[in-house]
């Protein structure tokens, strides 16, 4: 081992690794984004009120269980034998022939769409009751409050939950290798099958795994701090330029 | 007088317990009627009653001749008819003051973007926030955010409009700037309905005083009558207790 070798490898294979990481970030952020608007559709069919009686309470219930079955399932299995059966599974059982990358991004999505849908619900029931209540009586129904009102507070408050949920992705996107797609790690793997090195490949891969994911982290926490804007209002930022007490007071000290 | 809306043989249960016991009474068209009471006597479940934020669990709610507890009568344009100005205010967290105000007249009401800004803008100058439009709720005080409810409400143009305890969770400077905007608004002929703590109000600004205990409505009358020579036993207990500090 020797940083030399490590140099040479990379140099000779930079474009394999690019490729691969490529690969990882464009399955891993599309299946983060479909996996939170499942989780966000998800989430929000779970809180519908329930009515008390008739066939809207039926078909409600109906869904409501086929859903939960959903978040259970994928939460409870290994995304690695979830691979397996989607593209394998599914190919000889029932003759589906699915392109790799878009099998990997759907197995992404899904997956990310049981974790979100739990982590949106916890998000949609730890809004305040008061905002509910001050839609509804405004005149919004269920649908309107959660646009208007209930979901954008929402998603700021999970992002942080959806940041983590991307690093995670980023990493996990790595089991893709059983069912062959060229993302990073089948790209090391494919480099130290052809070197017989293995240190410095999977050294190399790891140093780029490492810098995606605080990349992602980083920008997430720019984003969150815009949204959150300054706690103070500064009513000489507008057009109106209306004196507080303490503007008089400040402008007193200073023409003295 | 013009009823703007009838409660009849009102009740409400939580579980086994009835908090509203057979209410009947009316809202008239101009009044301002203020629901005093104990803590626990049912004065604010009574309000969310009106506008089914709670469910009534029997009895009739008559409005415009209809009785819009019926299944098939459309409750979310009955609410809009009603202005709800909450303990905790309750503004959209993720609006800003004048977005607070126009939200609920673009999505619900269907104005335009324009129209509904101008309709906002006057309330909030009548609640003197107007110099505030572009502030979010987090960065307001308790009495400006109270103030900014009231705006809210108004910009729906609602029939009636309903306080539960507007100034209870204020700090007691700021209690002032806003009976100060309920008085102006009780002056305008607005009819509006408000529990309240603040007796001086009740007693200043209504024109029916109505005193609750226990589920159901003791006494009722003009704010003399009822401050002055309030007629059954737990009516003046309860003005004894409230005017000498409490308890004891």
């Amino acid at each position: 081992m020797s940083l030399q070798l490590m140099a040479d490898i990379f140099a000779n294979n930079w474009q394999m690794f690019l490729r691969g990481a490529g690969m990882t970030l464009l399955i891993s952020m599309i299946g983060t984004i479909i996996g939170l608007i499942i989780g966000i559709l998800v989430g929000i069919v779970r809180t519908i009120p329930m009515p008390e009686k008739g066939t809207k309470r039926t078909v409600l219930k109906i869904i409501n269980k086929l859903l939960a079955i959903y978040v259970e399932f994928f939460r409870g299995t290994p995304m690695i034998v979830q691979s397996m059966v989607i593209f394998y599974g599914t190919a000889q059982a029932f003759g589906i022939q699915m392109n790799r990358i878009y099998a990997g991004i759907l197995i992404v999505s899904i997956n990310t769409g049981a974790y979100m849908s739990e982590i949106v619900r916890g998000g949609i029931v730890s809004i305040d009751n008061g905002q509910f209540e001050a839609s509804h009586a405004i005149g919004m129904n269920h649908m309107q409050t959660m646009i208007n009102v209930v979901m954008p507070q929402v998603i700021r408050n999970i992002l942080p939950a959806t940041g983590n949920e991307f690093v995670i992705n980023v990493k996990d996107t790595s089991v893709l290798n059983v069912i062959s797609v060229t993302e990073l790690f089948f790209q090391t793997k494919s480099i130290a099958g052809a070197t017989f090195k293995f240190f410095e490949p999977y050294f190399i891969a790891s140093i780029i795994y490492l810098i995606m994911t605080i990349t992602i982290t980083r920008i997430l926490r720019c984003i969150e701090r815009r949204m959150d804007g300054p706690a103070n209002f500064i009513m000489a930022g507008n057009q109106m330029q209306v004196e507080r007490p303490e503007d008089i007071v400040y402008k007193k000290n200073r023409d003295r | 007088m013009e009823k703007v809306i009838e409660v009849r043989h009102l009740s409400k249960w939580f579980g086994s317990n009835e908090v509203l016991k057979d209410i009947d009474f009316s809202v008239n068209k101009g009044e301002v009627a203020c629901i005093i009471g104990s803590s626990g006597s049912g004065k604010s479940t009574l309000l969310r009653c009106i506008n089914l934020l709670e469910k009534p669990t029997s009895g009739e709610i008559i409005y415009n001749g209809e009785n819009i507890l019926d299944d098939e009568h459309n409750i979310y344009t009955y609410r809009t008819k009603l202005g709800m100005v909450f303990q905790q205010f309750n503004l959209f967290n993720n609006h800003n003051v004048l977005s607070n105000c126009t939200v609920g007249q673009i999505k619900v009401l269907k104005r335009n973007k324009e129209e509904a800004e101008k309709i906002a803008l006057q309330y909030l100058e009548n609640v003197g926030m107007a110099q505030y439009i572009n502030a979010m709720p987090k960065q307001l005080s308790g009495g400006q955010k109270q103030r900014v409810a009231i705006a809210r409400a108004l910009s729906m143009e609602p029939d009636v409009m309903l306080f539960d305890e507007p100034t209870s969770a204020l700090d007691p400077e700021t209690v002032g700037e806003v009976l100060k905007v309920m008085k102006d608004l009780a002056k305008s002929g607005l009819t509006m309905l408000v529990v309240t703590h603040e007796m001086g109000f009740a007693r200043e600004v209504s024109d029916r005083v109505i005193f609750m205990d226990k589920g159901v409505i003791a006494e009722e009358g003009k704010p003399e009558e009822i401050f002055n020579n309030p007629k059954e036993k737990r009516t003046k207990e309860f003005l004894y207790r409230i005017l000498n500090g409490n308890d004891d």
